[in-house]
């Protein structure tokens, strides 16, 4: 193909079947990350052997609870917080669909965090995709819960002094059977994990760290979007199996990524599959789903 | 179509209206269910733990009131009949999720066993003052579907009704019990599953690519598909058109939230479902639902043996408001006499549709236990003067 034929309007984009374009341009500011996040989640949806039309994306409020409207699959925009609670009723009535929660820190941190941390420990077979961008972005810049100490926000115009939550200790503590974290500059990594995650029976989370330069950045003056990829990218440590106590994120300090933990649990079907059988024997059939 | 004979317990029984209610989840054909307990409806959701590892259904005990709403709405969009059940506090808690569920148009049925109020109120103890939570509680504008069941004969068959109005019309309906009703234990008949009325929904057959969420029927009601059914659709509880795309103008938000509101006004008079008894050339009529339905009998026969020409009006649905009956019946009659556990809710429509031609007299009870028949049949007494 000359480089002509690639600029011209009907060549189709690769990913066109993967995205609602009849809804680009989006709504993300310039140097978001999310648009970098959603070509991953694609690409790792292309490698997944699971048909697209058994796919359902499920997305709370926020930058990131938009993420379910470009993606053309299943999507559900859904409320504040509840994405996690809206796809577990997804994934229980039918576990042949693969449920993937794309969302915000604040949305399945703060306000969902009781149904995050309740699904994990349920070991619910969905994946979570957090995107963390260390600020309430779509509302102008308050602190989230994964706010790194001293950092500004419009909410704490003095410096955060609250405590943030590390996304891969919570997601550890409360037995999720996978967690990683990359950034939206480690695109092959993330579509990697992306790619894990997908295929793990299993409560499994992707912690993704966003550039949020209209907000976050500009703040706290650190520059355009690209200032933070640049600080990704001098500042990111990969290490794989990291304990995750050890995984805070400190304002403008050195950031752990890697693949934490993968292991195996029952997930909730299994666990009550399992049990029924042990207590009701024969007469008890699998649960499957109740979709006829 | 008729039900499911797997989750029909044909046959005749001694069960309270919680246990009532959640066999008549059963019958209607509910395989999801998530839920949180709360006094006193927990006995519905405790049934259901039990029988649906029988039935091929999932039961859930999610972590609060927030999620199981939400649960249930993604449980009916994968396909599956979605139930949850709660009492006042809880059904605080509900209250955005059911406008999720209102917006994006799901069946899926919830009921509230009401209990004293406000907040924490009387756990254990009757009420009926979440009438217009049921039918404001929710942001925005929106209409809805409840029904009020006043024996556990009704809990059960009302359900069903319930689960049977949501699919038709394709918004959540309210089943509003009280924990009298809840509570109190009565013969219950349940028929077989062939004699089962079941609305099935209203599924997309065309072609998977030319599927509009939100296209709406003559009915006004979009046809549905099931999240793993090939369209690949998009719903959100933003304003939307008829992609299920949002689209952030006053003009969208006139055509998407005015056809929510229709299909529901404009078809009041066929869903309305009215127990009428004795109500022509009657001078006073006694408007009343759930267990105070039961109460207003005596007061009735009171009146009745006096000489009174009183009728009653039972509203089986509640929601949508049976305006057209009482705007008739106020040109022929004196007074609409209204007694419910809370101090002036359903009587205010009463009043409202009333317009002036006859009184409304409102029987207040606070809550706690049910009227005295005697106050009833003092105010059926003063309308009739």
């Amino acid at each position: 193909m000359t480089k002509q034929a690639m600029l011209t309007e009907d060549v189709p984009h690769p990913m066109d079947g993967l995205l609602r374009m009849d809804r680009i341009p989006h709504i993300w500011c310039p140097t978001c990350g999310l648009g970098t996040i959603v070509t991953a989640f694609a690409a790792a949806l292309e490698k997944i052997e699971i048909p697209l039309d058994d796919v359902a994306v499920v997305s709370g409020i926020g930058c990131t609870g938009r993420v379910a409207g470009y993606i053309k699959v299943d999507s559900f925009h859904t409320t504040h917080g509840r994405a996690i609670p809206f796809a577990t009723g997804l994934h229980l009535a039918n576990p042949k669909l693969k449920v993937v929660v794309i969302s915000g820190d604040g949305d399945l941190i703060s306000i969902g965090g009781n149904h995050f941390i309740h699904a994990a420990r349920r070991n619910v077979d969905i994946t979570v995709v957090c995107v963390n961008n260390f600020i309430y972005a779509m509302t102008g810049g308050q602190v989230a819960p994964t706010t790194p100490l001293k950092a500004n926000a419009s909410t704490m115009p003095y410096g955060n002094f609250e405590k943030p939550f590390s996304i891969p200790f919570l997601a550890d503590s409360c037995g999720a059977v996978y967690i990683a974290r990359w950034t939206a500059l480690h695109v092959r990594r993330l579509t990697t994990a992306l790619t894990e995650a997908l295929a793990k029976p299993g409560f499994s989370v992707v912690e993704v760290i966003s550039p949020c330069s209209t907000l976050y950045s500009r703040r706290n003056r650190l520059g355009t979007g690209l200032d933070l990829m640049k600080f990704y990218h001098d500042n990111c440590v990969i290490k794989h199996g990291a304990d995750t106590r050890e995984l805070d994120i400190g304002f403008q300090e050195p950031i752990t990524v890697g693949k934490f933990i993968d292991r195996e649990r029952p997930t909730y079907i299994q666990s009550m599959n399992t049990w029924y059988g042990e207590v009701f024997g024969d007469e008890f059939k699998p649960y499957e789903g109740s979709i006829k | 179509m008729t039900a499911d004979p797997k989750g029909v317990l044909t046959g005749e029984h001694y069960l309270d209206g919680d246990h009532a209610a959640a066999e008549g989840g059963l019958a209607a054909g509910c395989r999801f269910f998530a839920g949180y307990p709360i006094t006193p409806s927990t006995e519905v959701a405790e049934r259901i733990a039990a029988r649906f590892p029988k039935v091929g259904g999932i039961f859930v005990q999610m972590e609060d009131e927030l999620a199981s709403m939400a649960a249930i709405l993604g449980g009916s969009w994968a396909g599956a009949k979605s139930m949850t059940v709660t009492s006042g506090p809880g059904f605080s808690l509900m209250m955005e999720n059911l406008g999720l569920g209102i917006m994006m148009e799901v069946p899926t049925v919830i009921v509230n066993v009401q209990r004293g109020g406000p907040s924490t109120g009387l756990p254990t103890l009757p009420g009926q003052a979440d009438m217009m939570q049921a039918r404001w509680g929710s942001h925005g504008d929106y209409e809805l579907i409840a029904v009020s069941p006043s024996s556990p004969q009704e809990a059960f068959d009302y359900v069903i009704m319930a689960f049977n109005f949501s699919e038709k019309y394709r918004v959540p309906a309210l089943v509003m019990m009280d924990e009298c009703v809840g509570h109190m234990t009565e013969k219950v008949v349940i028929p077989r599953p062939e004699d089962i009325e079941i609305t099935p929904r209203k599924a997309y057959t065309g072609p998977p690519d030319k599927y509009l969420p939100y296209l709406p029927d003559k009915d006004m009601i979009p046809w549905m598909t099931r999240a793993g059914g090939g369209t690949r659709f998009h719903t959100t509880g933003l304003t939307h058109d008829e992609k299920g795309y949002p689209v952030m103008n006053a003009e969208c938000q006139e055509k998407c939230v005015h056809r929510l509101i229709d299909k529901i006004r404009t078809k009041a008079d066929e869903i309305v479902v009215l127990d009428e008894e004795k109500v022509d050339g009657a001078d006073v009529v006694v408007v009343s639902y759930g267990i105070s339905s039961r109460v207003a009998v005596p007061a009735i026969e009171m009146a009745r043996k006096e000489g009174i020409k009183v009728g009653s009006l039972k509203m089986i649905t509640v929601w949508p408001f049976p305006e057209n009956r009482i705007r008739a019946l106020a040109k022929k009659v004196k007074a609409f006499v209204v007694p419910e556990i809370n101090y002036g809710q359903m009587s205010l429509e009463v009043e409202r549709c009333a317009c002036g031609n006859a009184k409304t007299i409102l029987v207040p009870h606070g809550g706690g236990w049910v009227h005295e028949a005697k106050d009833i049949y003092q105010a059926i007494k003063g309308g009739a003067k």
